[in-house]
């Protein structure tokens, strides 16, 4: 390779991309004019450099007109760098010696006048042929990886990227908030569109990961903490006391029955507040864990320190209640991450006129799901607060969904869920069932069958967006009833329909933490929330930090099927990064001249990464290669000039600079 | 504390809704809110003209909000939700429309005025809970409110498609001015409906049927007076009575201006309040506001 520091032979490409790139540039007069750049050896255009034949085009040019630096104008680096520099280094070049122009992305897309696309595109083709004549050979290094995943989130993603992971012999560590894993899931009746059970397809999953031998779960707590870089995370993990010693209980709910509250007073959460709960209590009978917890705010010893403490005398020698627990934390060690913290539900509240909090009788969703359950609070009663049977019920679709005033997007599962329950509350009660839609989506498989079987079931489909719920009657019959306003758009006039229940669809949105949550993993937010994948077809289930993967509704509004797909994706993806052992570490990072560092430390507070350290006995700084990004802030603060990066010196970035403002 | 604004009080503060500027003059000075009402100010451009022609209607409106910004207050008052609503339309309408703007700015230049669009709009209510607050009102209430139950009743233009100070679907600052002046407040979901509008003047079959239902359903809550702050709808649900109970069936119950309230709860007197002209008298009212 003595060719690569002798005097540059600089092979230059032009990309079409279809017409992605030659509708609005002008490909050929492009290479046209790098052709009479100097040290240009050759120069083409090409309809699809990133095609086979493209990639072999440089390797045979490399070889047959000796080059040893290659430019190619195409997409963006994000897209295809990893590409050519693999054609690069199979020509028999240092990978380094490529450098790539985005005259996609940055051009031909976002311009609309051909000319001065074209002119664009030569400018920064003129740049890049400057500055790849600075370019040095680089090596790759490797770094061991740690074998071991985080999963964080045990809902049905959560579980089953778990599940996947433990049964391919890994070790992964399962970190759920809540006090049992499961997640929305968990409170479902029955999952559309085949009507089989929730809590049938779930628990035995959930107890599968609670026994396997290469899963620790821990619920009740939280990943707070993550440091470290691809394949070494150091995660630090809160532990919530929950006042009963995990390995000591035995799942008896002896404690429950002895408690000094004879009847269940408190906000039952997994219920929805439908139910009620003591203090110590267990979150449904399925719960993973089988163990109780003891609720701070309700528990009488905790509160005030005088309780006869009963739950403790039934509890006898298994002496598994700890009042004295506080919060404690671990740490650990891991190659990647999963991320699958789910989603919120909408908050009806936010629009009042659907009257949810002020109307009893108006519910939502998630509450009827309890209530349609048969180990709800009602036994699967589907009774109105009063005890009565509902004669007519009322579904409301889009509730914070599709709508500029709240959410925008469409929350995917709500017309399929809206009608599930549908189903189930006429097989409950019999009742005049009203689904009230804008548009009826049900892109799945058996969806639109589902639809289909409903219309037949006779439930009444009114397109329109509602209006208002309302308590004023305008007629006799409407007395005592809810009225639903809204323009029936089908046949074209404003209707008022009484009905005894409604139930408002809420969408899904981001967990109300999830800007927290990002900044610790490292991870973006699209502008609605959500967590964004690396790229929306190609990298689903990626984030822009590597080893950092998504799965399930953090991601976006999905179904179980898609959640569960995704999942596993996640899941594989953890693998192919840990099943290889190491990582390969970009070269483009900063290192410091030690000659020159002057120990000023204004470098280390600026890092984003905290790669960089002081060391006491030199005075100088040291930058960690494993942690730096390469994003080149403390290159551009060090008051001395000290600071150099691969890729990015200043001979490059100077003469790529002047490559732009030199064109003409 | 003294505050300073503009006032344009419209064309109904000075006719139909006298009671209005009666009742709002001496409450806000009371406040220590002086209003200084604009010299030779014209139709806000409300209804006729916005319904033909919208540009025009938009000329009128800012030959007020000239003369607003001449007079040099930082703020301009419209009492009235007809004006308020068209005066914040049209700022809105020159803020995103070159060719209004132009065409305003000709009209303007013509009578030797400009405007640049900086005048607030602003209504009575907006200022009393959020300027002047509901603490400054408490402590002037001589004789609280007790035993009135009040429908709160916003109408529709301080609402739609605006919301500006209160929550679009379900306001609230009425709700809590009549509390803070002793009252209670009956739950009433018909409080932005439609009271008919100007449809009781040429559609009367639908819009008395408007203002029917509401006054139907304010008593059904058990309410003994309607508070408003639009001149529009007071009108509406006082003066049809006769007709309604013709049609339909007797729904006696007075609606008044929050600034009556406020004036009886400061101790001035129901004819100060300019009470004696409205149709529908309120016996609970003063019995109540005496206790």
């Amino acid at each position: 390779m003595d060719n690569q520091r002798n005097e540059p032979r600089i092979g230059f490409y032009v990309c079409h991309c279809g017409t992605n790139i030659a509708g609005m540039v002008d490909c050929p007069a492009v290479a046209q004019y790098v052709s009479r750049l100097p040290n240009v050896v050759l120069s083409r255009d090409y309809k699809y450099m990133c095609s086979d034949p493209g990639q072999e085009l440089i390797q045979q040019d490399i070889r047959e007109h000796r080059l040893n630096r290659i430019v190619v104008a195409s997409c963006s680096p994000l897209l295809h760098e990893k590409t050519f520099r693999g054609a690069t280094e199979k020509g028999g070049l240092n990978p380094f010696f490529f450098h790539m122009v985005n005259i996609r992305e940055h051009d031909s897309w976002v311009h609309t006048d051909k000319q001065a696309a074209t002119e664009k595109a030569k400018s920064l083709a003129h740049a890049a042929i400057h500055r790849v004549r600075f370019h040095k050979p680089l090596e790759v290094k490797q770094v061991p990886i740690h074998p071991a995943v985080l999963v964080v989130g045990g809902g049905i993603a959560g579980i089953h990227a778990a599940m996947t992971l433990a049964n391919a012999g890994k070790k992964v560590y399962l970190v759920e908030r809540e006090p049992s894993i499961g997640g929305h899931m968990a409170k479902f009746d029955k999952t559309f569109p085949t009507l089989d059970c929730a809590a049938c397809i779930l628990t035995p999953k959930m107890s599968e990961v609670g026994a396997h031998p290469n899963i620790t779960l821990w619920t009740y707590s939280e990943a707070m903490k993550m440091e470290g870089y691809v394949g070494n995370y150091t995660v630090t993990i809160r532990h919530k006391p929950r006042y009963i010693i995990e390995d000591a209980c035995v799942g008896c709910l002896e404690c429950i029955d002895a408690c000094v509250y004879k009847q269940p007073k408190f906000f039952d959460e997994f219920n929805m507040g439908l139910g009620k709960r003591k203090p110590v209590y267990i979150p449904f009978p399925q719960a993973t864990p089988q163990v109780v917890l003891i609720d701070p705010e309700t528990c009488l010893n905790l509160k005030t320190g005088k309780c006869k403490k009963t739950c403790v005398e039934a509890c006898a020698d298994r002496k598994a209640i700890d009042f004295t627990q506080k919060e404690t934390f671990s740490e650990i060690k891991v190659g990647a991450i999963i991320v699958a913290t789910g989603f919120k539900s909408f908050d009806a509240q936010r629009i009042p006129q659907y009257g949810y909090g002020t109307y009893p009788n108006v519910y939502t969703a998630l509450e009827i799901e309890r209530l349609v359950n048969a180990s709800g609070p009602t036994g699967g009663e589907v009774v109105l607060r009063d005890g009565k049977k509902p004669k007519s019920i009322g579904i409301i679709h889009c509730v914070g969904s599709r709508d500029h005033k709240t959410n925008r997007w469409c929350s995917r599962v709500c017309c399929m869920y809206s009608m599930k329950l549908a189903h189930l509350l006429k097989e409950h009660t019999e009742a005049e069932v009203y689904s009230f839609y804008i548009d009826m989506r049900t892109p799945g498989k058996g969806y639109e069958e589902f639809y289909g079987k409903l219309l037949d079931e006779g439930v009444q489909f009114v397109r329109g967006r509602v209006g208002e719920v309302t308590d004023w009657a305008f007629t006799k019959e409407e007395e005592g009833k809810l009225v639903i306003r809204v323009e029936d758009t089908l046949a074209g006039y404003v209707r008022r329909i009484p009905v005894d229940m409604v139930v408002l669809a809420t969408g899904l949105e981001p967990q109300a933490d999830a800007q927290e949550v990002r900044r610790r993993f490292n991870m973006s937010c699209g502008t609605e929330g959500f967590f964004l994948e690396r790229h929306p077809k190609l990298a689903p289930v990626n984030t822009f930090t590597d080893g950092i993967l998504l799965a399930g509704c953090c991601q976006g509004p999905k179904d179980i099927p898609d959640t569960v797909a995704q999942a596993g994706a996640a899941a594989a993806e953890a693998l192919v990064l840990i099943d290889k052992g190491h990582i390969e570490q970009e070269p483009n990072t900063a290192f410091i001249h030690e000659e020159d560092c002057s120990g000023c430390k204004s470098c280390i507070p600026l890092c984003p990464y905290s790669a960089i350290l002081f060391n006491e006995e030199t005075r100088k700084a040291i930058i960690n290669q494993a942690l730096c990004k390469g994003c080149g802030t403390c290159v551009a603060s060090c008051p001395s000039g000290s600071i150099e990066q691969n890729l990015f010196d200043d001979e490059e970035i100077f003469s790529e600079i002047e490559g732009v403002l030199a064109y003409e | 504390m003294i505050m300073k604004y503009s006032y344009f009080p419209g064309c109904s503060l000075k006719g139909t809704g006298r009671s209005y500027e009666e009742s709002l003059l001496p409450v806000f000075k009371a406040l220590g809110v002086e209003m200084e009402e604009l010299d030779d100010w014209n139709c806000c451009g409300a209804t006729a003209y916005m319904a033909v022609d919208e540009v025009k209607a938009c000329v009128m409106a800012s030959r007020n909000l000239a003369l607003a910004e001449r007079l040099g207050h930082a703020e301009l008052l419209a009492p009235c939700s007809a004006c308020y609503l068209v005066l914040n339309k049209t700022k809105h309408y020159l803020h995103d429309s070159a060719s209004v703007r132009g065409v305003v700015g000709q009209a303007l230049q013509q009578a030797d005025l400009s405007y640049s669009g900086n005048v607030p709009v602003r209504h009575p209510l907006d200022v009393l809970i959020n300027e002047v607050g509901l603490d400054e009102v408490k402590k002037r209430v001589r004789h609280p409110l007790k035993g009135l139950k009040v429908a709160p009743y916003y109408g529709c233009q301080i609402v739609r498609p605006y919301a500006t100070f209160d929550d679009q679907y379900n306001p609230t600052t009425l709700d809590r001015l009549v509390e803070a002046l002793g009252g209670s407040v009956v739950r009433f979901p018909l409080k932005t409906r439609c009271c008919g509008g100007s449809l009781t003047g040429t559609l009367p079959e639908p819009g008395l049927l408007c203002s029917y239902i509401i006054l139907k359903e304010a008593l059904a809550r058990g309410a003994n007076v309607i508070a408003t702050l639009c001149p529009l709808c007071q009108f509406n649900l006082d003066g049809y009575h006769d007709k309604i109970t013709r049609k339909w069936d007797p729904v006696r119950i007075p609606t008044v201006y929050f600034s009556q309230l406020m004036g009886l709860a400061f101790g001035l007197s129901e004819k100060e309040m300019g009470l004696h002209r409205h149709f529908i008298e309120m016996p609970a009212l003063a019995a109540s506001a005496a206790a």
